[in-house]
């Protein structure tokens, strides 16, 4: 799929996008939106021809909000060629080739990007959940399932985090809550174990999606991203082609560790998306940006509150422009 | 390990200069603009590195290391300096209030609080020798309150709630009456996470923070946070003020600048560092010591005090005056493995001292499976055997290897490290005599 068909195919989506939609995602970025409006607007005041000067803060301000130093330093220079090549002095005119050149970069950095879980057309889809300690799986599992439930999907969850005191406890409650079916084994069980068991349930009952929730590792635990290996056998043995999905929870506070999460639960399970949390603060989640420009990997799915509304589809240009343009853009 | 990239970042920019025999003003311009790269990818703050690379430029002048031969150890010397500057100059500890001893944990969600309160308590109560008891406020998080009791029974320190629908600030009143009563001597209160901008939870935080008046207002600060860290701390600190910073995840890779920078931002001490799952992985966090660990310098003091906990010491001076003597038996070589083991991880001792090459999280777990094989061949062993190997004939190592289910050739390699190992302390013994150590470093001991 060419640059151009996925433009045009970005654009399309957003006509129909329902006004709620946009601005509930508006309102959850609004923080991060403000801290730069403000920026840019005293920049672009503050300049009134680009310089030298300009351009390091601009290069600045992508690295304040964890876009990376490398990608960061990748894109004032393109820009600078750009600026030099098109005689562009305007600063707000820089700004926005800005935009349009992470927009690229992102867009053609990897396969392109759908949203929405991809189901099996027969038996249960299973969707593997994992990341490090307290980046808001199981919350995000519970908003996953209440969206699929929603689309009339037929949900069931594993607790596959039997490490965690209390981690089973709080997906039961997040289950019966959301009235779906809930596998779990007892503190401290074979994770494996589990997700064997929520495997077998699923095809017994005509489950539409398993969700598997994982223990919190750090990806340095050699051991228990072995764990997490086998879990992936284990559930691929009992269903054909599972997990089809792997989401990688990363909370928007991290900074350029990110990268290294990414590529590291990419070694031992197909991650096939990022699902970004807690992005109601002014934390900006650029490091997505870096994931995506070094391994691929897109994001999904965007966490933008506590409720269980508050999971969005990502938009890379409405996430854009919330990261870098500001209020009077939008 | 955190700050490892940083080290090695560093060290590759200082093995660069130390190539060329003079400093210039260009290869120092270039050695600088890789120091802020390294720094802004360990998640240092792109202003505590704006200032810090301003630093370490104007003192560089002003030592006048231009056209020196060898410069770069200046550098490396000012460039340490300039790191511990900026996490402080000296250990902070915890500040006791007689006869109670209140400490509230805030921070963003999912920062570790619940973790590292039972971790503090752990630490109070077997270290310092207190009386101690948690508070579960954090209502909201489901599970939170069950994850609270779970770690304080594996902490072994009392535990207070009221279940998830009683006012957190009522909750944390009650907990310091019974604390008083009962003759506590610590409180830690668990609180919500929420995100920073969150008023009605600063309010609720607040409210607390002025009924109970606590002594230690401690941030959880994530390892791998990025360049936010520091807003999120001043927002904290503007409305609770602040006595200091537990960093959590510092046993991951992450590289912790955001720590370096809320140090050097907002001057709040970081007092604690967790360092594992385990509920006795907290150490006391010292600013000097990171400072050598960055520059890759090794952290000789930490290494050695966690020896101190694990090793018999008799024991040890005991092995360590027979091992200098060339009087080595495998029985020694067992029980030094096994202390080795207690200290913790092998990869995360190595990194603490300066020369060892580093191990890889899967020669650590290569370096477990061979410590079974070995433990099981010796244990096979005949006392008299474990202290004269040199007798073991052929019937010998079949007895043993049956007994111990491995083969001929893995008694043979046990021997063979044992030979190796007895070989290695003789020429420590020579080195020590010498003064100096076998260039390279310590390399051998890799293999235990």
């Amino acid at each position: 799929m060419g640059l151009f068909s996925f433009l045009k195919n970005k654009f399309s989506k957003k006509d129909v996008k329902e006004k709620e939609e946009t601005k509930s995602y508006e309102k959850g970025l609004e923080k991060s939106r403000k801290a730069f409006a403000s920026k840019l607007d005293s920049l672009s005041k503050r300049y009134a021809s680009v310089n030298e000067e300009y351009f390091e803060e601009l290069e600045e301000i992508l690295i304040e909000s964890d876009v990376g130093v490398e990608l960061s330093i990748r894109l004032i220079e393109k820009l600078l060629d750009q600026a030099k090549l098109e005689k562009i002095t305007d600063p707000k005119t820089i700004n926005e080739a800005l935009v349009d050149a992470m927009f690229v970069d992102y867009a053609t950095s990897g396969e392109a990007i759908e949203n929405e879980i991809t189901f099996q057309k027969e038996g249960p889809t299973v969707l593997l959940v994992c990341g490090v300690n307290g980046v808001g799986k199981t919350t995000s599992i519970a908003k996953l399932a209440y969206r699929y439930k929603n689309k009339g999907k037929k949900v069931a969850l594993a607790a596959g985090d039997t490490f965690r005191a209390g981690a089973v406890e709080q997906l039961s409650v997040w289950a019966k809550r959301l009235g779906v079916d809930i596998v779990t084994g007892k503190e401290g069980a074979d994770p494996a174990s589990v997700a064997y068991d929520g495997a077998k349930f699923a095809k017994e009952h005509g489950i539409d999606l398993l969700i598997v929730d994982t223990a919190g590792r750090l990806q340095t635990k050699n051991n228990l991203m072995q764990e997490l290996g086998k879990m992936s056998r284990v559930l691929s043995k009992e269903i054909p082609g599972a997990p089809h999905e792997t989401f990688l929870i990363i909370d928007a506070t991290t900074g350029q560790n990110g990268v290294v999460q990414a590529k590291a639960f990419k070694e031992v399970t197909p991650v096939s998306g990022i699902v970004i949390t807690k992005m109601d603060g002014t934390s900006k989640g650029g490091i997505i940006l870096s994931i995506r420009d070094e391994l691929g990997v897109p994001v999904r799915f965007i966490g933008l509150g506590e409720k269980m509304e508050d999971l969005r589809e990502f938009d890379l240009d409405q996430y854009l422009n919330g990261l870098l343009l500001g209020e009077q853009d939008a | 390990m955190a700050f490892e990239s940083l080290t090695d970042k560093l060290s590759g920019v200082f093995k660069k200069i130390r190539g060329q025999s003079k400093l210039t003003e260009k290869n120092m311009e270039e050695m600088l603009r890789e120091i802020r790269v390294a720094l802004l990818e360990s998640d240092v703050n792109f202003k505590v590195v704006k200032s810090f690379i301003a630093d370490v430029k104007e003192k560089a002048i002003g030592q006048d290391v231009y056209n020196k031969v060898n410069p770069s150890q200046m550098i490396v010397k000012i460039v340490h300096d300039e790191i511990q500057d900026l996490l402080g100059d000296e250990q902070e500890g915890i500040q006791y209030e007689k006869p109670l001893t209140v400490i509230m944990m805030v921070g963003l969600q999912g920062t570790g609080k619940t973790t590292t309160a039972g971790k503090l308590g752990y630490y109070f109560q077997n270290k310092e020798n207190k009386k101690v008891l948690v508070a579960a406020c954090d209502i909201y998080r489901p599970g939170a309150i069950d994850q609270l009791r779970a770690v304080a029974s594996n902490a072994g320190i009392g535990f207070y709630e009221e279940g998830d629908k009683v006012d957190p600030v009522k909750i944390a009143i009650h907990a310091k009456e019974k604390a008083s009563k009962e003759g506590y001597d610590v409180l830690i209160v668990d609180t919500a996470g929420r995100l920073q901008i969150d008023e009605a939870l600063m309010d609720e935080l607040k409210r607390i923070n002025h009924e109970i008046h606590p002594k230690e207002v401690l941030l959880l600060v994530d390892a791998a946070a990025g360049q936010d860290a520091v807003n999120v701390a001043n927002a904290f600190n503007k409305e609770l003020r602040l006595t200091g910073v537990i960093l959590s995840r510092l046993d991951g890779d992450a590289r912790g600048g955001a720590a370096l920078s809320i140090k050097y931002l907002t001057g709040l001490p970081i007092k604690f560092a967790g360092v594992g799952e385990r509920v006795n992985e907290l150490e006391m966090f010292y600013p000097d010591r990171m400072a050598d660990r960055i520059l890759g310098m090794g952290d000789v003091v930490t290494l050695v005090e966690k020896a101190k906990e694990a090793i018999d010491e008799k024991q040890a001076e005991k092995d360590a005056r027979k091992m200098m003597e060339g009087e080595f038996t495998l029985e020694d070589m067992l029980r030094q493995m096994k202390q080795v083991q207690k200290i913790g991880s092998l990869g995360a001792i190595a990194k603490l001292i300066p020369g060892m090459p580093k191990i890889t999280d899967e020669q650590q777990e290569k370096a477990k499976q061979e410590m079974k094989v070995f433990e099981a061949i010796i244990n096979s062993m005949t006392p008299y055997e474990r202290r004269h190997p040199e007798i073991l004939r052929y019937s010998h190592k079949n007895r043993i290897a049956k007994g111990s289910g491995y083969t001929n050739a893995d008694v043979n390699r046990v021997l063979r490290k044992f030979e190796q190992s007895k070989q290695m302390m003789k020429q420590m013994k020579q080195y020590q005599k010498s003064g100096r150590f076998p260039p390279g470093g310590l390399g051998g001991l890799g293999g235990f």
